[in-house]
C-alpha cells in the first residue's frame, strides 16, 4: 500500500541520514580500534587453558578448576532445543585471548591506563574519569573490561570505605582468594552446561562483587563489555556476593565492533544473595547484530544465574537485549532461603535477521518463595524472537507462588513471536499464574500518531515504548533514557 | 482567504469509487457541517483529508493554505495545522494521556522550528485546558484511552485539539458515545476554540450536535457527492425529513 511504500521511503531517507551521520553505519559503535594486542594462538585445548592461567599468574587450585572444566566440556555436545539456527561454530578456529599490549605491565590506577584505550570508552560514551558522571546525579562505578582483560575499576577507594570490593576478576583471584574459591561456580558449576563449561575453562576476566554484612551500596556499580580484537571471543565472569542485609544494584553494558564474521561471548554471571540481602542486575545489551542480512554479529551464549541462598533474599534481573546476531540467555533465579523472592524483567528487541531465545528460570525450593516474570519481546524485520521460561516448585516450596507475565509485539509480517513456557509443580500448595498476548502495532495506531505529528519512526518508538513500560520502569534511571533511546535505534528501519 | 479548498476530488478506496466529485471550500473562522446517511463516504473524506494511506485520489485536488497537500504524508499535514477528531479513538498501552500530548506538541513545535516546551510550563497548559473539559489529572495519567468509557475517549479527542490548536480541524462523529451533558461539555470545548483563523468541518449523522455548535454552512454527502449545500436550517430539515428523498435521485 501506499501508506507502506512511502513510509519506508521516509525510512531509507532517515537511515541515509543515520548512516552519513556515523560515517557509514547506524550501529553507533560498531568502531574498531587499533590496539595492538597481544593474542594467543587460535585453539582451545589443554595447553592453551595452561597458557591463560599462566598469563593470569594463576594459583593452582584455579588451573586445576579450569582442567576440569576443560575436560568435562570435551564430553559435553552443544545445546540444541533454542530456536536459534546458525552454521556449526569451529572452535579450533577462535582465539580465547586477547589483551590490550599495553595491559602488559597490569596499570595500578586509571592514570596509568593506555590513553589510547581511554579514548575507546570516551568514544563509546562511558565516563572513566571519576569526576565524570554517568546521565544522571548519582556516581556510577565502572569496571571496563576490553576483549579479554579488565582494564580499570573506578570509585574503587571511595567504596573501600564501606568496605566494598569491586575489582576485576583477576585481581579478586590474587588478592582475595578465599571468597572467589568459596563462590566460584556455586551457583553454575562447571558443568552446568555447554557454554558455561567453556566459560570455566577459558575465562579470561570479568569483574567481582563483594558487599559486606547490612551494607547498602552507595552507588551504581556496573561493567562495560567491549569486544574489539577479530576473530576473538570474550569469556568473562562476573560474581557478585550479597552478605546478608545488603544491597547492591549492578549495571552491565556490552558493545562490539562491527564485523562480517561472527564473534562469539560465552560469559557466565553468578549472583550469591545471603540472609536478607538485596541484589538488582541491569543489563542494556547493545553486542554488534549483524546487518541487515543477517551477516556478522556477536553470538551471546550467555549463563546467567542467581542464588537465593539464604531466607529473605532478594535477586531482581532487569534486561534491555537489543544486540546480538543471537542470544542464548536465560537469567535464572534459585530461590533456596525460605521467603526469598526473584524477579525477571525483559525486553527483548529482535530486527532484521537477529534470532533471540531467552527468558528465565524460577527454581523455588525454599517455602513461600516468590517469583515474577515481566517479559516483553518486540519482533521486527524477519527475525525471531522466543520467550522460553521455567517455573518449577519444588515439594517442599510450600506456598510458592509465581506469576508470569509473557507479551509479544510484532512489526511487519515476516517476523515470528514464540512463547515457551515450562511450568512444574510438584506441591499443591503452589500458585502460578501465567498470562501471554500477542500483538501487532496496527495501521490505525500508526495512522493516529502520524495524524498527531509523529514521523513513522517516532510513531513506533512511542508504541514500542508504550509496550515496554512496565519494564523500563525497573531500570536504574541511569540507564533508562539510554535504553529507551536503544529501543528506537534498534528498531529503525523496521516499519512496514 | 480559503483555508481548506476542495476540487472536483474523487477517492477510491480498494478500487471502489468512494467520492465522485466533492468541491468544498472552507474559510477561515468558518464551521462546515457534513451529514449523510451511512457509507455515503464522510469518513472517507476524513480521512483522505488527513493522508491515510488506502484512500486513493484519482482526480481532482486538496489545498490547504494554498498549498496542494494531496501527496503529504499525515504527518506533514498535522505540522501544517490539521487535526482529525477520530470518530474511533485509538488505544495506545502504556503510553500515559499526558505522553502523547507531550510528544504530540513537541513534534508541532519541531516541525515550526521551536524548542520542545518545559514540563513544567505545558502541565499547566494541558491542566488548565483539561479542566475546561471537566477532566481531571487522574485521566492525564492513566494510559492513552485504554479503559475510557465511549465518552471519556471522544473527550480525550477534543483534549488532544484545544492542547494542539490546530488550524483546521475535523470531528468525525464527535457526537456518537456521548451523553447529552458531555456533549455540551465538548460543544463548550470547540466552540472557545472558534476563531478567524480557524476553520472545522464536522461530519455528523445527528442534528443535535448542530445544537451546540453552530455551522456557518451545512452539507448534505450521499452517495460520494454533495447533494445539497444550506444553513444551518438544512440539518433542521433533515432531521425532520431525512435522506431519502436524496437517495432516491
Amino acid at each position: 500500500m501506499s501508506e507502506i511504500n512511502e513510509a519506508k521511503s521516509s525510512i531509507s531517507r532517515e537511515t541515509v541520514a543515520h548512516v552519513n551521520r556515523f560515517g557509514g553505519e547506524h550501529y553507533q559503535y560498531g568502531f574498531s580500534s587499533d590496539i595492538e594486542a597481544d593474542r594467543i594462538p587460535p585453539g582451545l585445548n589443554e595447553e592453551v587453558v595452561r597458557l591463560i592461567s599462566a598469563k593470569k599468574d594463576e594459583p593452582q587450585w584455579l588451573l586445576d578448576w579450569r582442567l576440569d572444566a576443560y575436560e568435562r566440556w570435551q564430553t559435553m555436545a552443544e545445546p540444541d532445543w533454542a530456536y536459534v539456527d546458525y552454521p556449526p561454530i569451529d572452535y579450533q578456529s577462535l582465539c580465547y585471548y586477547a589483551a590490550p599490549r599495553s595491559m602488559e605491565n597490569a596499570p595500578k590506577t586509571m592514570d596509568e591506563v593506555d590513553p589510547e584505550l581511554l579514548r575507546v570508552y570516551k568514544k563509546l560514551g562511558i565516563p572513566l574519569a571519576e569526576q565524570e558522571v554517568l546521565a544522571g546525579v548519582r556516581k556510577v562505578a565502572v569496571d571496563v573490561v576490553f576483549d579479554s582483560v579488565s582494564v580499570g575499576t573506578t570509585f574503587r577507594e571511595e567504596l573501600a570505605t564501606h568496605g566494598i570490593i569491586f575489582c576485576s576478576f583477576s585481581e579478586a583471584v590474587r588478592e582475595h582468594p578465599a571468597l572467589v574459591r568459596k563462590y566460584l561456580g556455586s551457583v553454575v558449576p562447571k558443568s552446568d552446561n555447554y557454554f558455561a563449561a567453556m566459560n570455566s575453562a577459558v575465562f579470561s576476566d570479568g569483574s567481582f562483587v563483594y558487599i559486606p554484612k547490612g551494607v547498602r551500596c552507595p552507588m551504581e556499580l556496573s561493567t562495560y563489555f567491549r569486544i574489539n580484537e577479530a576473530n576473538t571471543g570474550q569469556f568473562e565472569r562476573t560474581l557478585v556476593i550479597a552478605d546478608k542485609g545488603s544491597y547492591v544494584s549492578y549495571l552491565e553494558g556490552c558493545t562490539a565492533p562491527m564485523r562480517d564474521e561472527n564473534q562469539l561471548h560465552a560469559a557466565v554471571v553468578e549472583l550469591v544473595a545471603l540472609e536478607e540481602a538485596e541484589i538488582k542486575y541491569s543489563t542494556v545489551q547493545n553486542w554488534y547484530p549483524g546487518d541487515e542480512n543477517g551477516k556478522g554479529g556477536i553470538y551471546n551464549f550467555v549463563t546467567k544465574r542467581g542464588d537465593c541462598r539464604e531466607a529473605r533474599a532478594h535477586i531482581s534481573w532487569t534486561q534491555v537485549e537489543t544486540g546480538s546476531a543471537i542470544t542464548w540467555k536465560y537469567p535464572s533465579c534459585i530461590l533456596r532461603g525460605d521467603n526469598s523472592t526473584g524477579e525477571f524483567y525483559s525486553i527483548a528487541i529482535s530486527n532484521n535477521r537477529q534470532q533471540v531465545d531467552s527468558g528465565t528460570k524460577m527454581l523455588h525450593l525454599g517455602r513461600n518463595t516468590k517469583s515474577k516474570i515481566i517479559s516483553k519481546g518486540v519482533s521486527a524485520g524477519h527475525s525471531s524472537n522466543v520467550y522460553r521460561g521455567q517455573v518449577n516448585m519444588h515439594p517442599k516450596a510450600k506456598g510458592a507462588r509465581n506469576f508470569t507475565q509473557c507479551d509479544s509485539l510484532l512489526i511487519g509480517d515476516k517476523c515470528a513471536a514464540h512463547t515457551v513456557p515450562y511450568i512444574e509443580s510438584k506441591n499443591k500448595s503452589a500458585i502460578i499464574e501465567h498470562e501471554a498476548s500477542s500483538s501487532k502495532i496496527s495501521e490505525d495506531q500508526l495512522f493516529f500518531c502520524r495524524q498527531r505529528g509523529l514521523d513513522p519512526e517516532e510513531a513506533v518508538s512511542l508504541i514500542v515504548n508504550g509496550f515496554c513500560r512496565e519494564v523500563l520502569q525497573e531500570l536504574p534511571m541511569e540507564f533508562a533514557v539510554e535504553a529507551q533511546a536503544l529501543l528506537s535505534l534498534s528498531l529503525e528501519g523496521s516499519v512496514g | 482567504m480559503s483555508l481548506i479548498e476542495i476540487k472536483d476530488l474523487h477517492v477510491n478506496v480498494n478500487g471502489e469509487p468512494i467520492l465522485r466529485g466533492i468541491n468544498l471550500v472552507i474559510k477561515g473562522g468558518e464551521v462546515h457541517a457534513i451529514m449523510g446517511p451511512n457509507g455515503s463516504g464522510k469518513s472517507t473524506l476524513s480521512y483522505v483529508l488527513a493522508g491515510r494511506d488506502g484512500y486513493e485520489i484519482t482526480k481532482g485536488s486538496i489545498a490547504f493554505m494554498g498549498q496542494d497537500i494531496a501527496a503529504l504524508p499525515p504527518e506533514a499535514r498535522a505540522h501544517l495545522g490539521m487535526f482529525l477528531a477520530f470518530q474511533y479513538p485509538i488505544e495506545v498501552a502504556g503510553i500515559t494521556n499526558m505522553t502523547l500530548l507531550k510528544t504530540s506538541y513537541d513534534a508541532l513545535r519541531k516541525a515550526r522550528g521551536e524548542e520542545a516546551m518545559n514540563s513544567a510550563q505545558f502541565l499547566r497548559l494541558v491542566r488548565e485546558k483539561a479542566a475546561a473539559l471537566q477532566m481531571n489529572d487522574d485521566m492525564l495519567k492513566r494510559q492513552l484511552n485504554v479503559g475510557f468509557s465511549g465518552g471519556e475517549k471522544k473527550r480525550n479527542e477534543i483534549l488532544q485539539m484545544v492542547v494542539l490548536e490546530p488550524r483546521f480541524a475535523i470531528l468525525d462523529e464527535t457526537d456518537s458515545g456521548l451523553d447529552i451533558d458531555a456533549l455540551q461539555i465538548v460543544a463548550e470545548g470547540v466552540n472557545a476554540m472558534r476563531s478567524p483563523e480557524r476553520a472545522m468541518l464536522v461530519i455528523t449523522h445527528y442534528q443535535r450536535l448542530l445544537d451546540f455548535i453552530r455551522p456557518d454552512y451545512v452539507h448534505v454527502l450521499v452517495a460520494g457527492q454533495l447533494v445539497e449545500s444550506g444553513d444551518a436550517a438544512l440539518a433542521l430539515k433533515l432531521e425532520a425529513e431525512g435522506y431519502a428523498a436524496y437517495q432516491n435521485v
